[in-house]
């Protein structure tokens, strides 16, 4: 009874869902990568494991806590979890907050420049492609968007950097990684790049859901009024169409934002970002459990955030959209 | 109302009228093709043998695509890399297709806390970006194809869960199932002859954008040295390969990146033409 009218409250369901969902991500983390095969001494010591003694390997494995039964290694993960450390690296003793705490900045950094890249290529386009569907500029418009998802980013990081390094003898990423603050020239220079490439990954999605909804948008009948009663074209073209457009745009990029957190995986490697792409990597390589299983966490943690935070963005734009 | 014989030719007719479907179909079974000439090992060089006194020789005669840094025949390594793409990807969406739609469908007809349930788990799915999960299981399981493969279905079933969920929530509550229902029939010939038909098209749809989406993937993993390792070819691996080489030899980077763009450019564009064909409110544009 009394539950029934706390979940009435405004947010108070929204929130257990994404709880519950929270909670079903972190037990499926954490077993997933428990099944990793060579636990994390062999990790830790590599050939050197071969050394040690059952009675050291022993003492080691209650060292980590992995002696422990599954539940109550869950339990521990979590409360490091929860109180903010994230867990430690097995191999160096640094926490996964220290690690994130650098490395977040960077993946963030680059996800934003790719989705505002992303978004203003992907609208202009779409834009200029609906204008005239059936014409040469739709087609070519097209062509765009159908190459920018058909070329993997790597294939584009690739030749990116190939062609910068050997043709005009410039490869910004060969020097340390430099924050915005301690350098914004040499930052924009290493993440010009990378941050295209993610755009133009974002920019394919995006001008088609632009495409197709601006086409729909134009057949209605307040845009034949807007241009009936002389309202000048570019006018109509962002305020009436565009705007009545802009929910699945909104949506697109929402759903974009959370995959270029993963597309930074590849482009992090490529070019030499430390990010948090390249800690998970790092950290599958060497079978830090704790890194990957925090890292993911936290990827997946941003990701749930941005699904609800789009939806609250697209209730604003559309007051129509209540409940 | 038109029977059924009528409608899938229907569908087939339309199709054959979309441009870029017939594109598409072209592309891919070309690639299709090229990859079964691989499996009967109709490849002008083993894909691993090693000649070298042809180190990193250009594209010629003898050598389609040129050689590589060990002297391996770049065209008999993209072939079996495109070989490899397809059958990692074709078994993965496979996979996530069967369960997917399985659970889907039971879920939208049945109801209540199993639909709960099921719609919870594929929301967890959800919240990861795929090559990341993808990354987390190929990291506990291996680098066989099988476990690429599998890794890749598991992230690409809620997909096919809340494809087919949908339409199912729709359909339950038209009248001629209930009326099925009144006249006794069993669950299973309702859920296979009234409720699978209309899942069907968005199915067919999804399962060539999912192809399209599990060759990006697998590349990128065994990109990543995540997949196929050394000396198989995979086409990930080419391009991770010719990273170095690039710059004196174009062709060990521009073959297979090309291979993988010509195959997902083709599934988009075949799924593009399927959605056209099968969705009847698209057909007049």
């Amino acid at each position: 009874m009394n539950f029934r009218r706390i979940m009435k409250y405004p947010g108070v369901s929204r929130t257990l869902s994404v709880l519950t969902t929270l909670f079903g991500i972190s037990v499926f983390v954490f077993l997933v990568l428990r099944v990793i095969p060579g636990d994390s001494i062999t990790g830790a010591f590599g050939i050197e494991t071969g050394a040690l003694s059952p009675q050291q390997i022993a003492e080691l494995r209650v060292y980590y806590g992995i002696d422990q039964s599954l539940f109550m290694q869950y339990i521990s993960w979590m409360q490091s979890f929860l109180s903010g450390k994230f867990g430690f690296a097995y191999s160096t003793g640094v926490s996964v907050a220290t690690l994130t705490k650098s490395s977040l900045p960077v993946t963030i950094e680059l996800a934003i420049i790719g989705t505002v890249l992303g978004v203003i290529l992907g609208i202009a386009i779409g834009m200029f492609s609906a204008k005239k569907p059936g014409s040469t500029r739709d087609f070519a418009g097209q062509l765009f968007g159908l190459l920018a998802l058909a070329i993997p980013g790597f294939v584009l990081s690739t030749g990116i950097v190939t062609i910068m390094a050997n043709k005009f003898h410039y490869f910004p990423n060969g020097y340390e990684y430099m924050t915005p603050w301690e350098n914004p020239w040499m930052n924009f220079q290493q993440m010009m790049f990378p941050g295209l490439v993610l755009g133009i990954a974002v920019a394919a999605p995006i001008m088609r859901t632009t495409r197709s909804a601006l086409l729909e948008t134009v057949d209605k009948d307040f845009v034949r009024t807007a241009h009936g009663k002389g309202v000048p074209n570019n006018t109509v073209q962002f305020r009436h169409i565009l705007r009545n457009s802009l929910i699945p745009i909104v949506t697109m990029t929402g759903i974009q934002f959370g995959y270029l957190l993963g597309g930074a995986v590849i482009v992090e490697k490529i070019f030499a970002l430390p990010g948090m792409g390249r800690q998970i990597l790092d950290a599958i390589m060497k079978r830090e459990y704790a890194t990957v299983q925090s890292s993911i966490m936290i990827f997946a943690i941003m990701f749930v955030l941005i699904n609800v935070a789009t939806d609250i963005i697209y209730r604003k734009i559309d007051p129509r959209i209540k409940k | 109302m038109r029977n059924k014989e009528e409608k899938t030719k229907g569908a087939f007719h339309y199709y054959l009228q979309s441009t870029s479907g017939i594109v598409g179909a072209v592309l891919v079974l070309v690639m299709i093709i090229v990859a079964i000439f691989s499996i009967l090992g109709i490849t002008p060089y083993d894909p691993v043998e090693q000649h070298i006194e042809n180190i990193l020789q250009g594209p010629s005669t003898h050598f389609w695509f040129g050689t590589d840094e060990f002297g391996r025949d770049v065209f008999s390594r993209t072939l079996e890399g495109m070989r490899r793409s397809l059958t990692v990807s074709i078994s993965a969406v496979t996979f996530a297709a069967i369960l997917g739609v399985s659970f889907g469908i039971l879920a939208g007809y049945v109801g209540k806390w199993f639909d709960q349930l099921v719609t919870r788990v594929s929301d967890v799915f959800f919240a990861f970006p795929a090559i990341l999960l993808a990354l987390a299981i190929v990291a506990s399981l291996g680098n066989d194809w099988y476990d690429t493969a599998l890794a890749i279905g598991v992230v690409y079933t809620p997909i096919f869960i809340r494809v087919a969920r949908g339409p199912v929530l729709t359909v339950k509550e038209m009248d001629y199932i209930k009326i099925s229902r009144v006249l006794g029939f069993s669950s299973f010939r309702i859920l296979r002859k009234h409720i699978f038909p209309n899942v069907f098209a968005p199915i067919v749809v999804q399962i060539a954008l999912s192809l399209s989406w599990a060759i990006l993937t697998e590349s990128g993993l065994s990109f990543l040295g995540l997949g196929t390792q050394p000396p198989t070819p995979s086409l990930g691996l080419m391009v991770a390969e010719a990273q170095p080489l690039a710059a004196f030899a174009w062709w060990t980077l521009v073959f297979p990146s090309l291979f993988i763009t010509i195959v997902v450019v083709g599934l988009n564009l075949v799924g593009d033409g399927l959605r056209d064909a099968l969705d009847p409110a698209r057909r007049s544009s």
